[in-house]
Formats: structure tokens, sequence, C-alpha cells
């Protein structure tokens, strides 16, 4: 109950997403750096693909994806046969609870202390950090952008760059204020004082968490992508690694491996390849010099498999975490990564986070998106996120006799005024007869049309009707 | 997963006209140049008068019965095999795309699937189908193109409006910052999201400002009254046209326009 308690307590209300997104829309900082953050990003996957065939690629990538997903049990169980002969032990969290339990039961076994983690946006959804903490365990962030976001206390508000909502000057005044740097506009110098403090931790730290990228199951070999070194430090240095993933990451082969780490890191931030690229094949052998003693992997369902069971809605399990949808997402890009309250924001938070805390608590986030259509075009695993969108809204508010709504929370959002508003608005629009006099009517007495219409009149004028219906008109050239 | 491809009909000698609920309320010009354009190509076109709307608002609600109701209304308008050409790329995506998974499964499947691949936006079908050629007979004139979003992503139309513009001699195309970012309309988004809509619209004129265009054109009526209700509100230097409207007054001759004095609404 006390667990329940302290972790209700650090949760935000996904519910309050208006408040946020007025908050995030009239702070000048927040729209700046996320504008140019965005900017760059974008600029950085188009030069990347230059030359590159994209549309075969992201088919590529998309067949690799279903191919996987469509033997999902199968390749599971073979990833766990074939990481336990590698001498990993395999464990399954039915959700963040349970994985974190299995976390602190490993580290309780080697009374560990201190435990130093790679960037793993599954562990951000487990709430790791908070609940270990709450165990008298000391986890530390050794990605720079979860290192800031850890000190400000904050969640990350992107899942490649955690800090991209900070510029220079207040990562300066953050890391002035916790750890005594000095001032300064000078990136490397900032880079390097993280560094030091980060060496020791490692040094000392009796575990080390990290994220997988791909888990591949017939080498069982867990594929970890990132930049800064402290990945392959997080999952060598620490006697025991423990890697969290969600059991989506799975992929048959390596040579699936090529196609999607050639999409993930171009899509993610328009590089080539990344600075590091690990292969964790298991523990220290015994000829080895170094390498962890004992390598465990916690397979994470979470609501994974309940998205599994529908057809349309598995898609959204294709996801390879590149962030390239947020990158692109003239909505992100306003409202920044916080204003979702979400632990994975942007267009995969609106079509993934209703799964995992239900559609009544994540009632606002499909429909707050123009449908415009960037974050599809640029997925490189082709996941079409604005039908997955209009999908969840139609289970939001019970929309369809059809197709029943199966998303736990479906219909929160139904209201019975929406709801008449739109059975008044069908039954109109489906009888031509009464559609025409009514907007015949409407052009006829177009003067007595209000200058304001709600929401729509606070920017912009209203429309003004016509004096005559293209019917009208029509009508009157003989057609 | 992939899109079908998209095969042009031949030039037809009829055509069924949608004119879309938008238009037939606040744009109508817009529809009667659309018919203008097709009928001097030789095009008989088709209106037919039972025509209401797409059904595409309560579909991106989530009001999927209702949608269906009214889209059902329209799937009797089109008897014969001529094409469906439609001045708007978002109401002809609607048709195009989501038709066919908005009928899955009921006895109008195959009927929808039917009249979804007849479904052309008409600069396409002006462009690629009767391979138009225009005569500027306009003053010189700078403007910049906004390509809806549902025009370039469902319809896959993003280079027609530019190739039809650039047919326009006296016509300087300008574009602006990007320009395939959305403007922020989104249907009932821009009512349900006001303020992140604003935010949208509000950069989307800067950029057309900025670009030094005073007219813009659009493939759509809902992206038209969204960034020309928000310049005008907000008396910025720049107003819009519904590109049909705006090709049809360069290229009628007499007592043409097309010279961005003339704002969006229309008389």
């Amino acid at each position: 109950m006390t667990e329940t308690a302290e972790r209700t307590d650090h949760h935000i209300d996904v519910k309050e997403f208006h408040p946020r997104v007025h908050a995030a829309i009239h702070n000048p900082k927040i729209r700046k750096n996320f504008r140019s953050a965005m900017d760059g990003l974008m600029s950085k996957r188009r030069n990347a693909f230059e030359g590159w065939d994209l549309e075969t690629l992201r088919d590529l990538g998309a067949n690799i994806r279903l191919k996987a997903l469509a033997n999902l049990p199968d390749l599971l169980e073979q990833l766990e046969q074939k990481l336990t002969e590698n001498g990993v032990k395999v464990h399954w969290a039915v959700d963040g609870d349970e994985a974190c339990r299995i976390v602190r039961d490993i580290c309780k076994a080697r009374n560990a202390k201190t435990v130093i983690k790679g960037k793993s946006m599954v562990s951000e959804e487990m709430e790791l950090n908070h609940y270990l903490e709450g165990e008298g365990i000391e986890a530390l962030e050794s990605d720079l952008g979860e290192y800031i976001v850890q000190l400000a206390d904050e969640t990350p508000s992107h899942i490649i760059m955690p800090a991209i909502h900070k510029n220079t000057g207040e990562i300066s005044e953050l890391m002035h204020e916790k750890t005594g740097t000095d001032l300064s506009n000078d990136v490397e110098y900032l880079t390097a004082s993280a560094r030091q403090q980060l060496r020791e931790k490692f040094m000392n730290a009796d575990v080390g968490v990290s994220g997988v990228n791909f888990a591949v199951a017939e080498t069982g070999t867990l594929c970890l992508v990132e930049n800064e070194g402290n990945g392959r430090m997080t999952t060598t240095v620490p006697k025991c690694h423990i890697a969290v993933t969600g059991i989506e990451k799975v992929v048959p082969s390596m040579e699936d491996v090529s196609a999607l780490l050639a999409l993930l890191t171009r899509s993610a931030t328009g590089q080539h390849i990344t600075t590091y690229f690990n292969m964790i094949s298991g523990p220290r052998k015994a000829e080895e010099l170094d390498g962890p003693e004992e390598v465990h992997l916690v397979l994470v369902d979470n609501g994974r498999s309940s998205i599994y069971q529908d057809d349309e809605l598995l898609d959204t399990l294709r996801c390879i975490r590149c962030g390239a949808c947020m990158n692109h997402c003239p909505v992100y890009t306003r409202v920044g990564g916080h204003a979702y309250g979400t632990t994975y924001p942007g267009p995969i938070g609106k079509i993934l986070m209703p799964h995992l805390i239900g559609l009544d608590e994540g009632r606002h986030l499909p429909s707050a998106s123009s449908l415009c259509g960037a974050c599809g075009e640029v997925c490189p695993v082709k996941i079409p996120i604005p039908d997955l969108l209009v999908r969840l809204r139609q289970e939001s508010v019970d929309g369809d006799k059809l197709h029943p709504a199966k998303v736990r929370g479906h219909g929160a959002k139904r209201s019975s005024m929406e709801a008449m508003i739109w059975k008044g608005w069908a039954w109109m629009h489906a009888s031509p007869g009464i559609y025409r006099f009514g907007t015949g009517v409407a052009s006829k007495f177009r003067a007595l049309q209000p200058s304001k219409a709600g929401a729509w009149t606070d920017y912009r004028t209203a429309p003004k009707l016509a004096a005559k219906t293209l019917h009208q008109r029509m009508k009157e050239r003989g057609q | 997963m992939v899109d079908p491809i998209k095969v042009y009909p031949s030039k037809p000698s009829k055509v069924y006209f949608y004119g879309t609920c938008l238009v037939d309320m606040f744009y109508p010009d817009a529809g009667i140049a659309g018919v203008e354009l097709l009928e001097r190509e030789g095009i008989e076109v088709l209106f037919p008068h039972n025509q209401t709307c797409c059904g595409q608002p309560a579909y991106t609600s989530g009001y999927h019965d209702e949608a269906r109701s009214v889209a059902r209304a329209q799937l009797d308008l089109f008897p014969e095999d001529w094409p469906i050409v439609v001045p708007s790329g978002s109401c002809g995506g609607m048709m195009r795309k989501h038709y066919p998974d908005l009928f899955k499964d009921t006895t109008e499947e195959v009927k929808a699937a039917e009249i979804a691949g007849r479904v052309w936006e008409l600069t396409d079908f002006l462009l690629n189908v009767c391979h138009v050629k225009l005569e500027d007979l306009g003053e010189p004139t700078t403007v910049a193109m906004h390509t809806s979003c549902s025009a370039r992503r469902e319809m896959g139309v993003a280079e027609v409006g530019p190739k039809l513009l650039g047919q326009l001699k006296n016509v300087n195309l300008v574009e602006q910052a990007r320009p395939e970012e959305c403007c922020g309309f989104g249907g009932t988004f821009a009512v349900r999201h006001p303020e992140i809509s604003g935010a949208m619209v509000s950069e989307k004129v800067d950029t057309l400002v900025d670009a030094g265009a005073k007219h813009f054109v659009t493939t759509d009526c809902g992206c038209l009254m969204n960034i020309d209700g928000y310049a005008e509100k907000n008396q910025k230097p720049v107003r819009g046209e519904h590109i049909l409207s705006f090709l049809w007054a360069r290229t009628r001759g007499e007592g043409n326009r097309g010279d961005g004095k003339k704002g969006g609404q229309e008389s």
C-alpha cells in the first residue's frame, strides 16, 4: 500500500493536458528550444538519407518488424532459450511494478547499494529510479541527457534526447547549483565535468542497468545503440548487468539488425552510425579479462500483449524508438515533451500511452493532433500513426457499433452533448433535401451570422457564408 | 501497407463534381472556377444535387457510426463509371483513402472501394489527366502556395500546385519556410486544441509574410479559412484564395483578378 501511495504521489495527472499546453505555448524558452532543436533534427535526418532509396528501406524496415511481430511468441521463447544457453538469466514482468521488483531482488541478492544506468525508456516507464530510491538503492543516470534530467528532478522530454528542452545556459546553471561546476557556456567543459563525476560512480556501482534496442532471437544477443560510451561502461564495468526491455524488441536474426540500425540512427539523429554499438551475448567467460559476472534480461509486458491481440493496434509495436515522429510533429514542436505528461511524448506516445495507462487517463492524447500525417511519413517502419490516432479517437468515444471499442478505459471521452450534436449533424447531412434547405436558409440570412464562433474566433475571423451555395449556383447554371 | 499506385485514367468526356460542404457554403466561387476549368478542357461536368458532405468531420472525431451514415448517402451519387473530381485534398483523401476502411465488413464494402478508386483531387486531375496548358492573362504578381497535408500526404499531389502555377508566366511563385508543415487547421482539432492550433497558424502566416508573398493559394478550404482568417483578424499583410479561383481568374481573360487584391472570402 505504501508503495502504491508513493508512486501515485510521483504521478503526473495526464488528464490535465490543457493547462500544461497553455503553460508551454506561452513559455518562449520552451518554444525556442524545441523549434530550433526540431528544425536541426529534421534537416540532419534529411541529409542522412540523401542518396538512399528511403521508401524501399522503410518497406524493408516495416517488413522486418511485421515478420518479427507475427512470430513474437516463438521468437521470445527462442530468445529466452539462447540467452539462457549464453548464461543470461531471463525474467518476465507483467507490468512495471513487477519489473521493478525483479530488479530490486537482483540488487538485494547481491547486497547492491548503487546502480548506474544507461539510457532506457522502459525503465522510465517502470519509474525504476523512484522505486529503487524507496528501497534504499541509489540509481544514477549516466547518459548525459538523462543525468541532466535527473539533476533537475524532471522526466525526459524526448525519447532520444531527454534534456532537449534545456539550452546550454539552463544546463550550466543547473550543474552549477547541483554539482558546483563553474557557470559556463562551453559545452566541452560541462560535458567534461559530468564525465568526471560519472567516472567515479561507474567504478563504484554494484549494478549496471541498461535498455535494449534489438534483442536477437537466433543468437541471443542484446544490441544497444549509444553515443557516449556510457552504455558500454554500464554493461561492462559493474559486476552485474541488468537489461530491461519491452517484449516487442525481439527480431529474428542479426541480418535484420543491419537494416533496422541503418534506419534507426539516421531517423533519430541523422547519424550514419552511432559512436558505440554494443552486442551483449552473455556474462564474462572464464578466459575473459573483463565484463560482468552476471547478466539479466527483464522482459516487460506492461500492456503490450493486449495491444498484440488486435490486428490494427498491433502496428504500434513495430516502433524502434527513433523519435523521428516527434521531431517532425508540429504539435510536439509547439508544446514540447513534458506537456503530454506521459513517459513517451509526441505521436508515438499518443498511440502507445493509452494502452499503458488506459484510454480514460489518456483521453486527450489521441485528439491532440491535426492528423497532418508528418509522423507516418517519416516513420522508418511505416507505422500508420494517423490511422491509429483515428482508431483511438473512435475508442475514446465508443463511436463505432460495427467495431466495438476494446482498449482499456474506452468511452471515457464520450459526452452525451457531443454525441447528440453529431447525431443531429449526421441526420442533416444524410438527408440531401434537408441539407439543401438548411444551407440555403443559412446563406439567405447570412447577415445574421455571428462574428464569434467559440475558440475558432479567438485566433481567426469567422468564415463568412456565401450569398448563394454552390448547389444554388449550379442549379442556376442548369447543371 | 504500401500505398496503392496511382494510375491516371485517360481523359474522359464526363466527370462527377463533388463540391464538398465547405466550398458549398463558404467558397462556391472556387467550386465554379473548378467547373469552368474542367469545361474549358472539353469535359462535361455532372453535379449530383444530392451531395452533402463526405463525412470526414465525424470520422476524424471518432464518431464513425455518424460518419458512415453520411458517407453512405454519398455512395449512390455516382452510378456511371466517370471519375469523381473533388476541389479538396482533404475530402478527396477521406473518400479515396478512408471510405474503404469505413465500409469494411459492411454490404457497401465493394461499392465504397470502387468509388474510392475513382476519386481525384481536382488540380491533380487538371494537370495529369487533362494535361492542361494554362495561358496567363494576368498582371505580374507574387504568390506562395500552401498545399494541405491531406493533399500532400493522402492524395500525393504536392508537386501539382507548383507545376500549375509554374505555367503562369506572370506569376512569381515564392516558397515559404517549412512549406510541408501543417497550418494547424486539422478540422475539429482547431477548436479542441485552440492554443496549439493558434500557435501553428501564427507561425504559418509569419513564414508566408517572410517569404514576401502578399497572396497565397491553397488546395483546401479548411487551410484557407484558417490561414486567411488568422491573417485577417491579426491584420497580417497576406491574404489567401483557393488555387482554383486563382487559376481561373488568371486565365479566363475578361476582368480577371488574381492580382492579390481580393481576399479569400467571397461575395
